[in-house]
């Protein structure tokens, strides 16, 4: 099932109002960077040196151009499983996520009580992550309620993917942020499968975005391979939150290249032929085109970048294997607060 | 030292740590132009503004979920939800996530939460005005669970939860609202949350017990006094988690134990405490552990269905003299 014509409201391949050539070098790197760890985990899953990997190949452009978009700190942020290349963009490091991946004592989202890429990051304010689907979306709420009330700029970006729009979590999140005119960016990466579900078999409509009237909130439907577009996308709704305008639903159309997670088989529901046209939609070589035509990246750089790129990530792997399993002494702390 | 009803003392709590503490938060159905469907959130709405009394929409999920967000963010909410029979809806919220964050996150996330809810049978409610909901939530890691049973305790333990870093659902049963009055002390205090309270000193047999049936416990053991039985009651407050040393120290004292609550027999707190007792105090049992709740079928609603249903004065005071005499 090939992913429907995506609308071309792109304009933003032309230059952008505000980002200097070193930031969009910024932008390709860390959309690289969150790439080359994805693919080394599957490569760690696939050797059994760690026993899951999932995964947001493809999904990079939106994942880092939105996030790119925040202050990292300040402003809050509730991923779901699949956005490395949100937490990358925020500040985490590929080290950290490598200490998670192999479930260590020093990995900062849970100290290896959670599987992979569940993410959680106090000083970035990025939201734990859990496996329920879409029970972020209520919490996002709730954050931008207190921000509200604490008249504070911050606002709270809850990412989720196509399947979340389906649960009860969703219409309540945003029923409720709405009436409230909470500053929180509903944020749907549209891949078009839930596993093996196809949105054809989620819902009845065509974009999770015509949803965004039921609520009376502005809907943006982006080109979530375009990392501009993501980016220009994400900046205006931002500000509309920050001056006291109201919540947004912005969903960024992008292609799964891989199956949903290392436990998963996507040749048993995904035709050759789809999957063949999903690597048609890489954001990486399409960015990387639009950054040689500006003359900010060429085949010396590239190759620079890519080799600081491998470096860093097999730091970060060999770091992570070295370092220590978390303490069985440890497995019944932080149950309760004292 | 002032008289409350148990309705009057929830509210006066809701309005002092208000005061007290800007970051609390009240939010449900109902709760602020209404005032609460119980009136416990009367005259709120007026003292702190619509900011900090947010009248919800029909949403548990939502509500709970809002509320787990927002004490993410720094505030301290204390979530109504209209009837604990309508808390399931927020199950995958109050389990999953308000129960698990602190331990998921290794420390770095807490929810410092409030739900309170009204439960219990005996008020004409039917199936689903009248349900006890505890045992389900005791069953979770990371949560606590509060039953109070008198004015003052309703408050002190409200208090000690809004003020408490762990999720805590707060069981407000509705049969003691209006119908329990007490003395209440003056100013702030705190009751701590996981201590029992010794209602009543005896020798020959304890009650454990919880809630409204509390009053009950007491009036059975007023009515045996003339048979020389000498009862103790023991309210437990908090049943997680549940204070097993005074448990453990009336067991000691009486060496019979009767466990009595409304909710249905299988598996309900009752199943825990004989376990625990069994277990740990077996050489101080001079008879089998008797519980005494309701039967395993939902609450009906027509009078001569739900007396037969929900444990009543007299099968307290049958099992009472049942074990004394063994």
């Amino acid at each position: 099932m090939a992913q429907e014509r995506l609308p071309t409201r792109t304009r933003a391949e032309a230059a952008p109002h505000d980002l200097t050539d070193a930031q969009l070098l910024d932008l390709y790197t860390l959309m690289a960077l969150s790439r080359a760890i994805d693919e080394r985990m599957w490569l760690l899953q696939r050797q059994g040196k760690i026993p899951f990997a999932v995964t947001g190949q493809g999904h990079e452009a939106a994942q880092v151009g939105s996030a790119f978009a925040l202050r990292p700190g300040e402003d809050w942020v509730l991923p779901y499983y699949r956005d490395l290349g949100v937490v990358l963009t925020l500040g985490m490091t590929a080290r950290e996520v490598l200490l998670d991946a192999f479930a260590r004592a020093d990995g900062p989202s849970s100290g290896g009580r959670q599987m992979p890429a569940h993410y959680a990051c106090r000083r970035l304010n990025i939201v734990s992550v859990s496996s329920p689907v879409a029970t972020q979306l209520p919490q996002a709420t709730g954050v931008a309620l207190a921000s509200k009330l604490k008249g504070e700029r911050a606002v709270t970006v809850c990412y989720f993917g196509d399947g979340a729009t389906s649960k009860g979590d969703f219409h309540e999140a945003l029923n409720f942020a709405a009436i409230h005119r909470l500053p929180v960016i509903f944020f749907c990466e549209n891949n078009g499968w839930a596993i093996s579900v196809p949105v054809s078999k989620q819902m009845p409509v065509a974009h999770v975005v015509e949803r965004a009237r039921a609520y009376n909130m502005p809907g943006e439907l982006v080109d979530g391979t375009d990392v501009l577009a993501v980016y220009e996308r994400t900046r205006a709704a931002v500000a509309r939150a920050r001056a006291g305008d109201g919540p947004t639903l912005i969903e960024a159309r992008v292609y799964r290249l891989t199956a949903h997670t290392s436990d998963d088989d996507d040749r048993r529901y995904r035709s050759e032929a789809e999957r063949a046209e999903a690597r048609q939609h890489d954001p990486l070589p399409r960015f990387e085109r639009v950054l040689r035509a500006r003359g900010v990246l060429n085949d010396a750089l590239l190759a620079a970048l890519q080799a600081r790129i491998a470096r860093e990530v097999a730091e970060a792997v060999a770091l992570a294997e070295a370092a220590p399993l978390p303490a069985p002494a440890d497995a019944l702390r932080h149950v309760y607060a004292a | 030292m002032a008289e409350r009803t148990v309705v009057e003392a929830i509210r006066d709590a809701l309005a002092e740590e208000m005061r007290r503490d800007w970051r609390v938060i009240v939010l449900g159905e109902d709760v602020g132009v209404h005032g609460g469907v119980f009136r416990a959130t009367d005259g709120l709405l007026a003292e702190f503004g619509p900011e900090r009394v947010l009248d919800t929409p029909l949403a548990e999920l939502g509500i709970v979920g809002t509320a787990i967000g927002s004490a993410l963010n720094g505030l301290r909410p204390v979530a109504e939800i209209q009837f604990a029979d309508y808390i399931y809806p927020a199950m995958d919220q109050i389990v999953n996530e308000a129960a698990k964050l602190r331990y998921r996150s290794n420390g770095a996330f807490g929810c410092p939460l409030v739900i309170r809810a009204p439960y219990g049978p005996g008020v004409h409610g039917g199936l689903y005005h009248s349900q006890s909901v505890e045992a389900f939530f005791c069953h979770v890691p990371g949560l606590k669970v509060v039953t109070p049973a008198t004015p003052a305790d309703a408050k002190g333990l409200l208090k000690a939860a809004i003020r408490d870093d762990d999720p805590v659902l707060f069981f407000e049963h509705k049969r003691t609202y209006r119908r329990v009055r007490g003395e209440v002390p003056d100013g702030d205090y705190v009751v701590p949350i996981g201590r029992a309270a010794v209602r009543r000193r005896g020798r020959h047999l304890s009650v454990i017990t919880y809630g409204a049936m509390v009053h009950q416990a007491l009036e059975a053991a007023a009515a045996v006094v003339p048979e020389g039985l000498d009862i103790e009651v023991v309210d437990l407050r908090t049943l997680l988690p549940w204070d097993r040393e005074t448990v453990a120290a009336s067991v000691a004292r009486t060496n019979k134990v009767v466990i009595a609550h409304e909710d249905n027999k299988t598996l309900g707190v009752g199943a825990e405490i004989a376990a625990f007792l069994v277990e740990e105090l077996f050489e101080q049992l001079d008879g089998p552990i008797v519980r005494v709740a309701a039967a395993d079928a939902p609450v009906p609603f027509a009078p001569s269905l739900e007396e037969a249903v929900i444990p009543g004065p007299q099968q307290l005071i049958d099992a009472i003299r049942q074990l004394a005499a063994y």
